[in-house]
């Protein structure tokens, strides 16, 4: 094993592909080699390419049960607020906690809030907006959003070596591009 | 787009010789073709003079609708017809006729989405576009028509000097509550399938302008697997929160209705028969866009045959749910024993406004029986004919619905026949023209096919062949 660069002289390299296939391929077998600070980039999602990456499972679904409970208990709760202790109307002896007239209102209020979690949990797990990324700098990657598949293996990984990567990421059949951070 | 890869045919639920005969795309599409073809309309191609026409015919019924609104504004809303006891009239007929309109957008993208129905991919972004202007324009009726619309945040809870709340037992206030959502869980349902089209559109742009405003817009999207996985994660899970909440506002929207003791009105099937209602309305307008659209815009490739045969089905199921909703009412009124819903029957039928209900019938239940040919259902301009049909039909029906219970119910002394003046049609013909503004403006700056979707289809379709 070579000297270890260090990573602010490069971000890392980048394996361009013609096809998800090649991709998913090339990920398992990087994966297999002990790659693991590395990331695939594909214009569609290509099916089982996270897992292949090694990466886990998004905690999204939860978040999106927990901001559907807050929106529909805030939602519940301020319709109990409003009718039983900050304004009670007595309208001919009828229960002021008249829960089935408050069940629209309640599912109303947790899709809104399952919503909104699930759009702004996906941005914010995602690290998004973020504008600028290294990976911008390199003129052919402005295909990974139309018909090129890229694998990156950051050169942050204990196993990141500017030559031998390069080889490894060659013997897959790629071409390969180095990354300006 | 879908979650899980599934290689059965079958699941797109049509016999496989018309699947042979019109596939979802055409073949010989590739990655590059389909990002090429459908990027140009927004980058490349120039603004044709279609364009600009249509443009400018929208744009000028759009200065009407604000001309009429600002003489609303001034003189109150007794410029329109509405009077007691027709209360309601035309603004709620055109508030739920919008919002029927703008159910189609949801149903496409989510339930067939949750139904691995591979043929929405061509036509949800579109239709979801429809229904976020379908509702805009759904959504101020309700405001016009307050008679104090500048008060209009008094339909929201919030603490106030009055020390008041909405009755938030009335079904008019979960009205506001559904439509809110709706357009909210729209919105980002439209914005999260577009992100990764804006990064197309970034990545292919020549002009600064557009390279910042589409840049921005992606937000910075890379196409990561780590990306792609929680966004498609969190499409599903958005499908899955709109397929309810579709069925919800309609829902609500019939409530208004079935809450009132009018007669015609107080029914228990009001919200599904509104439900059918909406999808019904909601498909014959995508179609009465897009079959035009794909002529313009050379788009036959993406939207076949098959994409207008199948929704041409299920127009024809929901006007078929529609016209077993008709005799229904027409049974229930018999069946109920009741003088004033008796008497609402036929009035209907035979009233001063017996044209609305038999150009009703002719249009939501007569005209979509063509479409049990499948000759019908492969002509294009059959089905741009029946859709427009459907599209006056699902108004008159709101008209109906609306008018007719209200101008005589059950004291003859306050019977009254309604009419609209020019400017109950001002406000109709002013928000269509909205509707196109938004929906020219649209096609023009974005992307109205999914282009991340039509390369996944592509992907599929050379796999399976």
């Amino acid at each position: 094993m070579g000297t270890p660069r260090k990573p602010e002289e490069s971000y890392g390299l980048l394996a361009e592909f013609e096809e998800g296939e090649a991709l998913l391929e090339a990920a398992r077998q990087a994966h297999a080699a002990g790659y693991r600070q590395m990331n695939g980039y594909t214009p569609f999602p290509v099916h089982g390419l996270s897992q292949a990456l090694g990466q886990k499972p998004t905690r999204l679904p939860l978040l999106v049960l927990v901001g559907g409970i807050v929106g529909g208990s805030a939602g519940y709760f301020m319709l109990y607020y409003a009718s039983v202790i900050s304004y009670p109307i007595n309208v001919g002896g009828r229960p002021l906690h008249s829960w089935p007239a408050f069940i629209p209102i309640t599912f109303e209020m947790a899709v809104m809030g399952a919503a909104l979690a699930a759009f702004l949990g996906m941005l914010a797990l995602n690290g998004l907006p973020h504008p600028y990324h290294p990976l911008f700098n390199v003129p052919v990657f402005s295909l990974a959003s139309q018909n090129r598949f890229f694998l990156c293996i950051q050169a942050g990984d204990p196993l990141f070596d500017l030559v031998q990567t390069r080889q490894f990421l060659e013997g897959l059949h790629a071409r390969v591009h180095e990354v300006q951070p | 787009m879908s979650q899980s890869p599934h290689d059965e045919p079958d699941l797109t639920g049509v016999p496989q010789g018309t699947a042979v005969e019109s596939p979802v795309i055409q073949p010989g599409h590739t990655y590059a073709s389909v990002t090429d073809q459908i990027s140009a309309i927004v980058l490349t191609r120039p603004t044709s003079h279609g364009w600009i026409f249509g443009f400018a015919v929208s744009f000028t019924l759009l200065m009407v609708f604000l001309y009429a609104t600002a003489y609303l504004f001034a003189k109150g809303v007794g410029i329109w017809g509405t009077t007691i006891p027709v209360g309601w009239a035309f603004p709620i007929v055109n508030f739920v006729w919008w919002i029927g309109i703008g159910h189609a957008g949801t149903l496409i993208s989510a339930v067939l989405l949750l139904l691995h129905q591979e043929w929405r991919t061509s036509i949800n972004r579109f239709a979801e576009a429809m229904t976020l202007f379908a509702v805009s324009c759904a959504g101020l009726f309700p405001l016009l028509h307050l008679g104090r619309p500048w008060l209009f945040y008094w339909l929201l809870p919030y603490p106030n000097t009055m020390d008041l709340w909405p009755n938030f037992r009335s079904p008019l206030i979960w009205d506001a509550f559904a439509v809110t959502t709706y357009f909210t869980v729209s919105i980002l349902f439209w914005y999260a399938g577009l992100i990764p089209d804006m990064s197309t559109l970034r990545d292919r742009a020549r002009n600064r302008l557009a390279q910042l405003v589409y840049g921005m817009m992606a937000l910075g999207w890379r196409g990561s697997a780590a990306h792609w996985h929680r966004y498609e994660t969190a499409y599903l899970l958005l499908a899955g929160l709109a397929t309810p909440l579709v069925a919800s506002v309609h829902s609500i929207v019939g409530m208004d209705f079935a809450a009132a003791l009018v007669p015609g009105w107080h029914t228990t099937f009001s919200p599904p028969f509104f439900v059918a209602g909406a999808i019904f309305s909601g498909f014959a307008m995508v179609m009465t866009l897009m079959i035009p659209l794909r002529w313009a815009y050379g788009l036959q490739d993406f939207v076949t045959l098959r994409h207008l045969d199948n929704m041409a089905k299920v127009i024809l199921a929901t006007g078929s749910m529609m016209a077993y909703g008709y005799a229904a009412e027409v049974f229930f009124a018999y069946y109920s024993g009741n003088k004033y819903e008796r008497y609402l029957t036929v009035n209907r039928a035979l009233g001063p406004y017996a044209w609305s209900y038999w150009s009703l019938i002719a249009c939501n239940v007569v005209a979509p029986q063509f479409l049990w040919f499948q000759s019908v259902r492969r002509n294009v301009s059959a089905l741009f004919i029946v859709s427009l049909i459907v599209n006056i039909g699902m108004w008159l029906e709101r008209f109906v619905i609306v008018v007719i219970s209200l101008h005589r119910d059950f004291l003859p002394s306050s019977w009254r026949i309604y009419s609209p003046t020019i400017w109950d049609f001002t406000h109709l013909i002013g928000s269509v023209g909205l509707f196109l503004t938004l929906l020219f403006l649209f096609i023009r700056l974005l992307p109205m096919i999914s282009i991340f979707e039509l390369r996944e289809l592509v992907h599929k379709t050379n796999e399976e062949t």
